[in-house]
């Protein structure tokens, strides 16, 4: 355990090296150090968590070095393993392999490809230093470092336009929750004197009582911190167009790893939002409200990349949902099926797409099953997790999990029960359209080159995981299997359930199987039918919040800084100058070089000065 | 007493004015040079004036060293002017203008 810094130095390291040796390395170096780094890294992660496991602590804290050290205010270079760190860090650096060598394959014909994988290097360390920082100023750091990576990859073709848009657009949408996400912070120094993680939850329980304001507002900017990452209501509008990046990218940070980070904050921070119940109920109700919106937008949109960004953000909000109503495990259980499907079905569609030669419309696709047999076959299994295909599928297990316990557990509802189950109809109706666009009916676009073996085989793996990885948490009503939610106890409290019992879950899970047959048979009749205009653009453009988000914000803004273009603020200092110039002239237009008019001046002003000395002595 | 001091401060008052006028209006530089040994002298009187009239000797002191500078500043200034004719051929000071601000 004592070699987990290594987990995010590697990646680091690599991505250090790729930068200073870009283009003296050749690809097969960029190759090597690329992917070695995170493959390594992987490797420690699996050691360290086998010894971890073994060892039986709740949590183990390796001190690196003072980062900050201000009087008793002290900030440690501190990595934390606990179960919940080391469940993301498994999931970053193994699905982050995948990915580094999938790339390999994707980009191999890109000339940027060094820079790709520094970026990408990049990326993944800081995305380890965010889940294994053991303070919260670690985790910010972090947070920021995967926002900038997130950046630099959406933008990686920068020479079109639109893509620097899209980069610029994610950075500054994310940015508004990362304001909100250090106002917490501070606000959290300044009750509880520290960022340690322990520290701060310990005394939080200390110092507040539940539904105290203070630790309510704290916990509302928390979460407004991870509605912006994890691209829920109201700040999900950046990730769609993120799509612009490298698919790989969308797999590996807009689908598995970064967009969770909202997750992450908010189950690691779990104490703080267990004290302000209405924190809590908004987390779940952003959660519900979101899945259904972007369920929505993800059955309408024709770009494979988009319809799978909105169902990322839908997913998204299935953890949201899961964590407000307190199953915190079924979230970081839902993260972990989704990420192995998810990126699954990005580098399936970035395969598809490879293949079509760059052809993301789906209605120009058409009847790959026949000459992408693998490809639909993984892309199938993808599928059949991400709609929760009861019993054989890690999506059915995990999604079944938030279904019930949205109505069961303490926090739960009716309403949320509704907002699940619907949501599940939908997931299910737009991966169903999907596939049925993709793989079948008539072929449109010729095939032109087959994925190679090097991006194949990452896919085959993640098939495998999205199967398996559902197998370790079963639900009560088969077999009832908690080895997850055991894993994870000492770091996230248990759920409570108080509603209903297993007779409510075998009607939620029949309930479930029969509306996700029912979307895919509707998915299939409706692919003909026509839909009405409107509606479909307010859907496809995902009901209207840019357009909303342009008038509100970004017009008034693009006014003002016109009105400031002429530099308002500055009249004030251009007019200083102006002022001092004019003397000047003034000044020196009285060194004509003529002598008498010197003397005239010296004349006048004696003659003043006297005047003033006479009239001060005798006119008083 | 009171009279002559009164009367001797007027003589030096009207002298420097005198001088300062003809300094204004003069082009030709060496009587503007002129003109300020008048404002000199005029500004020397009244000090003598004034030593007679409190009976103190640092007026005529004063005056003294009024004339010895006034010797050396008539040195200098007729060899400036000197080499203001050199140069531009006249002694009007309005054409030595050049050094303008």
């Amino acid at each position: 355990m004592q070699w987990i810094y290594l987990i995010p130095a590697l990646p680091f390291l690599g991505a250090l090296l790729l930068v200073l040796a870009s283009g003296r390395i050749g690809k097969t170096g960029v190759t090597l150090i690329g992917c070695g780094s995170v493959g390594i890294a992987a490797l420690v992660t699996i050691v360290a968590g086998l010894q971890f496991m073994n060892s039986g602590q709740a949590g183990y804290v390796q001190h690196l070095w003072d980062w900050v050290s201000i009087g008793t205010f002290r900030i440690g270079m501190d990595l934390r393993l606990d179960a919940l760190s080391l469940v993301f860090t498994f999931v970053i650096t193994f699905v982050g392999f995948l990915i580094h060598v999938y790339s390999t394959g994707y980009m191999a014909d890109d000339p940027d490809f060094a820079r790709f994988f520094a970026c990408m290097n990049l990326f993944v360390g800081a995305m380890l230093l965010l889940v294994l920082g053991d303070n919260l100023l670690l985790l910010y750091f972090g947070w920021e470092g995967v926002g900038l990576c997130s950046y630099l990859l959406i933008g990686f073709w920068y020479k079109d336009p639109a893509n620097g848009a899209a980069a610029r657009k994610a950075f500054i949408v994310t940015r508004v929750g990362d304001t909100a996400m250090a106002i917490a912070l501070f606000l959290l120094v300044q009750h509880t004197g520290s960022l340690q993680l322990g520290t701060v939850l310990a005394r939080a329980q200390e110092l507040w009582t539940t539904g105290d304001p203070t630790v309510v507002l704290i916990a509302f900017l928390l979460l407004g911190g991870a509605v912006g990452k994890s691209a829920q209501l109201p700040l999900q509008t950046w990730l769609p167009d993120a799509m612009a990046g490298p698919t790989p990218v969308s797999a590996l940070i807009h689908a598995a790893t970064m967009v969770t980070a909202g997750v992450y904050l908010i189950a690691r921070t779990n104490a703080l939002f267990v004290l302000s119940p209405s924190a809590q109920a908004a987390v779940a109700i952003v959660g519900a409200i979101t899945l259904l919106l972007a369920g929505c937008s993800a059955f309408v949109q024709t770009d494979i990349k988009r319809v799978l960004a909105y169902s990322t953000i839908s997913q998204i909000g299935y953890m949201f949902l899961a964590l407000g109503v307190g199953a915190w495990s079924a979230a970081i259980f839902h993260f972990m099926t989704h990420a192995f499907f998810k990126a699954l079905l990005f580098l399936g569609a970035g395969a598809i797409i490879v293949a079509l030669h760059h052809e993301q419309d789906m209605f120009k696709m058409g009847g790959l099953r026949k000459s992408l047999p693998g490809v639909f076959l993984v892309f199938l299994i993808g599928s059949a997790s991400l709609a929760a295909l009861p019993f054989v599928t890690s999506g059915f297990y995990s999604k079944d999990q938030i279904v019930w316990l949205a109505g069961a557990a303490a926090g739960g509802n009716a309403f949320y029960s509704l907002a699940a189950v619907l949501g599940a109809f939908i997931t299910a109706a737009y991966t169903a359209r999907m596939i049925f666009l993709v793989f079948f009916g008539q072929e449109k676009t010729h095939v032109h080159h087959k994925p190679g073996p090097v991006m194949m085989a990452p896919l085959y793996i993640l098939a495998v995981l999205s199967t398996l990885a559902g197998f370790i948490e079963l639900p009560h009503t088969l077999g009832h299997l908690t080895l997850l939610s055991d894993f994870v106890s000492p770091v996230l409290p248990g759920v409570v359930t108080v509603h209903g019992g297993v007779a409510l879950e075998w009607g939620m899970q029949a309930l479930t199987l029969g509306l996700v047959a029912l979307a895919t048979w509707l998915a299939w009749r409706l692919l003909a039918a026509p839909f009405p205009d409107g509606l479909k653009q307010f859907l496809k453009n995902g009901w209207g919040f840019d357009d909303a988000y342009n008038v509100m914000f970004v017009q008034p803004f693009v006014k003002l800084a016109k009105i400031n273009r002429r530099d308002v603020i500055d009249k004030i200092y251009t007019g200083l100058a102006a002022v001092t110039r004019g003397f000047h002239r003034a000044m020196s237009a009285t060194q004509s070089g003529i002598l008498r008019w010197y003397v005239m001046g010296i004349v006048m002003g004696a003659v003043i000065i006297l005047s003033v000395i006479i009239w001060r002595e005798y006119a008083v | 007493m009171m009279n002559t001091t009164m009367e001797g401060l007027v003589l030096a008052g009207i002298l420097f004015v005198l001088g300062l006028i003809s300094m204004l209006i003069r082009r030709n530089i060496i009587f503007m040079l002129i003109s300020v040994e008048i404002m000199l002298n005029a500004a020397g009187l009244a000090f003598i004036v004034a030593a007679a009239r409190w009976g103190q000797p640092e007026g005529q002191v004063m005056f003294m060293f009024i004339l010895a500078m006034a010797a050396a500043e008539v040195s200098v200034g007729l060899a400036l002017i000197l080499q203001i004719y050199h140069q531009l051929k006249t002694l009007d000071s309005d054409e030595a203008s050049k050094m303008r601000g």
